[in-house]
């Protein structure tokens, strides 16, 4: 029969070591959690995940070479439950040219008898879209205050990136749909 | 290479140690029971609170399939008034509904599994098993337990608490935003919240603590590649809760500011998105499913070994196969979000990263079966439990697979065909290996030998009830019958009715299971050291059943030479 003796040498880690090493783990994942948040934004603005736009500044606008192909945009406007406003799109559907800017129009409207600031969400369908539908300029890029009864024309200025037609995945999409929804903004 | 650890003569046999160390005794009553720091105390003390959640969750899903025996709303108006709502107000009835479900989900996971495998059987037979006197952190263990114990107390308060349209959290067990934020006014879905916090900080001290003990205090000669695959798969859930619970940790933080706070992590209105909740959410709660299962591998492992007689077929790949299945766990967890809107880019991942699971658990079911072969198989009833767990596992992993498919999944995703298959690996699969590691371990916690009768009727009677009660869900989700609502279409009725009888079947197979307990407790025969015979070999074999209170005051030696080598 083997026994250990009282000398016997301890383990080469303390016990609290071996703790504080997997508490440190533990707060690590916790740390990773909240780091995902901005991490998930930014991974679906390069990536265009969700439908995800892409936001251009007008150099990169005027380097893109414009094709000869067309596309068709659907506009799709909506507004949070709750929300006094109308806000519809000028015209339903446009059709650009891939690679070419446009500027659509959308129309809102205040129908409370106070100030509402609102902020929109935006993204395209198909989803695959995204990475391709670049904006120079958009309402969306800022809040909106409207004033009791004020009714205002919001510009959208985008292009299709010509590399659409290139991309198997969203060679074949002859329509992209592109929708926004006004919230109540809230300081978040 | 030696699979289990050492034979029992090789070791000391401590039938004598309560005697000889009077002042190591047990305390009295109320500071054993509810100041414990003895391993197997708080172990007994969490299997028993493990089966008294697991009587409250199935009686909530009893009456969840009492109420779908039939087409139309039969007893929840009655339920809704029981339980001091409203029961003429028919919003707050369906609201009871989604109560009911949340709650089954909530405390079947949470409180049922995780505290009998881990809590229960873990802190029962890691430290013995690897030749601990205890665990580490023995206070820690105490601590973890009540909080366990408080995070159920919390869940409880919360079905009486205004949760939105009615009383109680209403959201689901994955407490999915905006129903969880907005949608749900009233401090019921804060308890909810307050109780997962709780649960999770409790998991992860107990990981913790067995991360500990199994990394440093393992006997003299106990290697990692010698301990019992019960203890690895232990450690690997040990390591899955701890990298997957801070997340949930993280994810139900952010749902409670959201609330109360005024944050908008998940709100679009202040630039949040709801979908990241189900993102933080699933890298949880994949991970959490085989934090419910790998104990169960593990006790499979012990149990097929000993009523074969030889140690497990690959036992390295089988320690593995665990890890594995734990890695590749964290990389697959948007297959429960086909539905949200991913490119088919990224449902071609995380298919065939699914898939691959499939490997690692292959490799489980085949060693169980080779240990079989060739083995001298004994069909005492652990191993008729264990039996049950491989096929009926096997079952819900082929249904897995089909699942895992992205284009399939868009038709069957959220219908009873979901809720089949993940009954069929948990509360078939999760739950048998937990009744499988019951009969084998009884007569060693508790020193009285059980029926063998009963325990294998009961077998015959639960594997019977439960495939009457979840096989037909395959049909009604095929048919698209959807998860989660109280009432369906007539065209349902007679699968439901079906699986409704298989639930009244099952629940004889609990009765049976409790006059068992209480029968063998008060008048069973006194259990030798090793009731299974030469076929048991791991270190809990070679001690009294039940163990001294404090065991291996002078740690056993593991010597390899002397087990004949393997």
């Amino acid at each position: 029969m083997n026994t250990l003796s009282e000398t016997a040498p301890q383990p080469a880690r303390s016990n609290g070591r071996v703790a504080l090493f997997a508490l440190s783990i533990a707060l690590g994942m916790l740390g990773l959690g909240y780091a995902s948040v901005p991490l998930y934004r930014i991974f679906c603005q390069v990536t265009g995940l969700n439908g995800t736009t892409q936001r251009v500044d007008a150099a990169q606008a005027n380097a893109v070479a414009v094709t000869d192909k067309q596309m068709s945009i659907r506009f799709d406007a909506n507004t949070a439950p709750g929300l006094a406003w109308d806000f519809k799109p000028e015209n339903p559907t446009e059709t650009v040219t891939i690679g070419a800017r446009d500027m659509a129009t959308f129309l809102a409207k205040n129908n409370s008898d106070k100030p509402i600031t609102g902020t929109a969400t935006f993204n395209v369908t198909p989803t695959q879209a995204g990475v391709y539908f670049s904006k120079v300029q958009c309402f969306c890029f800022t809040e909106q205050t409207l004033q009791p009864g004020e009714e205002v024309r919001m510009p959208v200025l985008f292009y299709v990136d010509p590399a659409i037609i290139d991309d198997p995945d969203t060679s074949d999409i002859e329509q992209i749909t592109l929708s926004y929804t006004f919230y109540e903004s809230k300081k978040g | 290479m030696m699979a289990t650890t050492a034979t029992p003569e090789t070791l000391p046999v401590h039938d004598d140690h309560a005697h000889a160390h009077d002042d190591h005794g047990a305390p009295p009553f109320f500071q054993r029971w509810f100041m414990s720091t003895n391993h197997k105390d708080i172990g007994t003390l969490y299997l028993i609170f493990a089966i008294m959640a697991g009587v409250i969750g199935g009686a909530v899903s009893g009456i969840m399939r009492a109420e779908l025996a039939a087409p139309g709303i039969q007893y929840l108006g009655w339920w809704t008034t029981f339980l001091g709502g409203d029961g003429a107000n028919f919003d707050e009835t369906l609201h009871l509904w989604n109560v009911l479900i949340s709650a089954h989900g909530l405390i079947m996971v949470f409180f049922m599994v995780m505290p009998a495998v881990i809590g229960g059987f873990g802190n029962w037979f890691v430290p013995i098993m690897i030749g601990a006197p205890d665990m580490a952190f023995p206070r820690m263990n105490n601590i973890s337990f009540w909080l366990t114990f408080f995070a159920f107390i919390s869940l409880m308060t919360s079905a009486f608490m205004p949760g939105g349209t009615g009383m109680g959290a209403g959201t689901g067990w994955t407490v999915y935003a905006p129903l969880s934020t907005y949608g749900s006014p009233g401090p019921a879905v804060d308890f909810a919240i307050f109780s997962l916090h709780l649960a999770g900080a409790a998991s992860i001290m107990g990981a913790i603590n067995f991360i500990t003990t199994i990394f440093n205090m393992r006997a003299p000669g106990m290697t990692l590649h010698k301990m019992p695959l019960f203890v690895w798969s232990v450690l690997v859930t040990a390591f899955l809760l701890l990298l997957a619970l801070p997340v949930l940790a993280a994810a139900i933080t952010m749902l409670l500011t959201d609330r109360n706070f005024g944050t908008t992590f998940f709100d679009p209105a202040g630039g949040g998105d709801p979908i990241l909740y189900q993102h933080l959410f699933w890298f949880f709660g994949h991970p959490e499913v085989y934090i419910m299962i790998l104990p169960g591998f593990g006790i499979i492992s012990q149990i097929v070994s000993t009523f074969s007689r030889k140690p497990v077929f690959g036992y390295l790949g089988m320690a593995y196969a665990m890890v594995a299945i734990g890695v590749v766990g964290f990389i697959v967890w948007a297959h429960h979000m086909y539905t949200v809107g991913l490119s088919v880019n990224e449902k071609m991942y995380f298919t065939a990263a699914t898939m691959v699971i499939a490997v690692p658990t292959g490799i489980k079911i085949f060693s169980w079966i080779a240990t079989m072969w060739g083995g001298s198989l004994e069909f005492k009833s652990p191993m008729w439990w264990a039996l049950g767990f491989i096929f009926l596992f096997t079952v819900g992993g082929v249904t897995g697979v089909v699942l895992a498919n992205g284009g399939i999944d868009d038709n069957l995703h959220d219908t009873y065909y979901v809720v089949a298959h993940f009954h069929y690996v948990l509360s078939l699969g999760a739950v048998t290996a937990l009744f499988a590691g019951w009969w084998y371990w009884f007569p060693k916690m508790f020193g009285k030998m059980h029926s063998e009768f009963l325990a294998k009727l009961q077998f015959v009677v639960f594997f019977i009830g439960v495939n009457t009660l979840f096989f037909p869900m395959h049909f009604l989700g095929m048919q698209g019958m959807p998860r989660r609502y109280p009432d369906y279409t007539p065209a349902f009725e007679l699968w439901n009715k079906v699986a409704t009888d298989g639930y009244m079947i099952m629940s004889v197979s609990i009765a049976i299971f409790f006059v068992n307990v209480f029968w063998s407790l008060a008048a069973g025969k006194k259990a030798a050291p090793n009731y299974w015979g030469e076929g048991a070999t791991t270190l809990e074999w070679t001690l009294t059943s039940p163990p001294p209170f404090h065991q291996f005051e002078t740690l056993p030696v593991i010597d390899d030479k002397a087990t004949g080598g393997h």
